[in-house]
């Protein structure tokens, strides 16, 4: 599945993809190891395992397709490939995390549906469901700490916390009303608490 | 899961491709977080899916391998087997689903990479930028806020119309602060959950 043996590399030559093909073998192999999220894969394989990415490029890359739309680890694909293979490049990476795990998916969809009858099917799916809500607020819950070194203080972030949560959650304010309104706000607070 | 038929339009499909070019470009932070959205106009507003197969769609990627934001496209393939008749209905039922599936994942993915693309190298050269860190930073206690908002509505979403059933918030609270405090492995977790699924537990 590797195409070269890693850590053969010599320290003068740092490893990096050899093709497109390279690129989209890589990331579907990644996606398929990745269940329930592929983050902590793309760190282990491209930072670990194959070295294409240092440590530093990993987190500053991972900021920038943190902040931009989209899915994460397709936006850090997608740059990743772009950075070697130029447009082909990324196309290939993103192509490589999507295609194979899209089959696997629909497949388990079509599973889904002739069990679905099933009562117990229907409720390790509802159990499942229920799961997969805490895996993402918890997601959420553990970003908290690194709120507190923002500019605006910690107090002001857990009011917008707050604030997204209840316009969101609870009072079902359309999405994209909440981050013109409340983003707006944050960023625009921001700009003034970081001037020079 | 009972499926349930619907008639979709060219203007439906239209509008939802375009209600999914939209919310691409509001996915700040991971496609997960337009998932209250993504209920709101699928679910409540246009009744194109239940609540079982917005919620199963959900939950089967997050138990399959791969990208989370594979669940847009098992959304847009039940709209398009609904749209068909159900999955028994046959190949046309099929290939309105893969339609369906295509509608949803290009409209998902590609106003986001295409600004992803151009705008990274950008950003990069330009990240000592006032603007750029007041972005970057402004925005992490908002999509703070979604992702805790995202996990409430999706745990909300497992309930049926009748009394609230506390099994399942149980379940849901304990999945969070397990995650939260130690290092399991997810897929530990899923699977306790779809086994207190299927002994009736909740």
């Amino acid at each position: 599945m590797h195409p070269s043996p890693s850590g053969a590399a010599a320290p003068s030559d740092p490893p990096q993809p050899k093709s497109p093909r390279d690129l989209f073998v890589s990331f579907t192999w990644l996606a398929l190891q990745g269940f329930g999220g592929v983050l902590a894969i793309v760190q282990r394989e491209m930072v670990e395992k194959k070295r294409w990415l240092t440590p530093e490029q990993f987190l500053e890359d991972w900021a920038v397709a943190q902040v931009m739309p989209g899915p994460n680890v397709v936006n850090l694909a997608l740059m990743i490939g772009d950075r070697y293979f130029g447009l082909r490049g990324g196309i290939a990476a993103v192509a490589g995390m999507l295609a194979i795990p899209l089959v696997v998916i629909l497949m388990l969809a079509v599973l889904y549906a002739h069990y679905a009858g099933n009562p117990q099917v229907a409720g390790a799916l509802r159990g499942m469901g229920a799961v997969s809500g805490g895996l993402i607020a918890a997601t959420g819950i553990k970003l908290i700490p690194q709120l507190r070194k923002h500019p605006l203080g910690f107090a002001a972030c857990l009011v917008f916390v707050a604030l997204v949560f209840g316009a969101i959650a609870l009072l079902k304010i359309p999405l994209g009303w909440v981050l013109l309104a409340v983003g707006g706000v944050a960023c625009a607070w921001t700009w003034r608490r970081i001037a020079p | 899961m009972s499926h349930m038929t619907i008639v979709m339009q060219w203007h439906d499909w239209l509008a939802l491709f375009g209600q999914y070019l939209l919310l691409s470009l509001l996915s700040i932070s991971g496609a997960i977080t337009t998932v209250p959205d993504m209920h709101r106009y699928l679910v409540a507003q246009h009744g194109w899916l239940t609540d079982a197969q917005f919620s199963s769609s959900v939950a089967i990627a997050q138990a399959a391998p791969g990208p989370n934001v594979l669940f847009v496209a098992l959304m847009g393939w039940n709209v398009g087997l609904n749209a068909g008749g159900g999955i028994g209905a046959g190949p046309g039922a099929w290939l309105l689903g893969f339609f369906g599936l295509l509608v949803t994942m290009v409209g998902i993915m590609l106003p986001s990479t295409t600004l992803t693309y151009l705008a990274t190298r950008w950003g990069h050269r330009n990240r000592d930028r006032r603007g750029v860190r007041a972005f970057k930073q402004g925005m992490a206690p908002v999509v703070v806020g979604l992702l805790i908002a995202t996990g409430w509505v999706l745990a909300a979403g497992n309930h049926s119309g009748d009394a609230p059933a506390w099994h399942l918030w149980l379940l849901s609270a304990v999945a969070t602060l397990v995650v939260w405090r130690t290092r399991v492995h997810l897929l530990w977790l899923l699977g306790a959950g779809a086994l207190l699924g299927a002994i009736g537990f909740v």
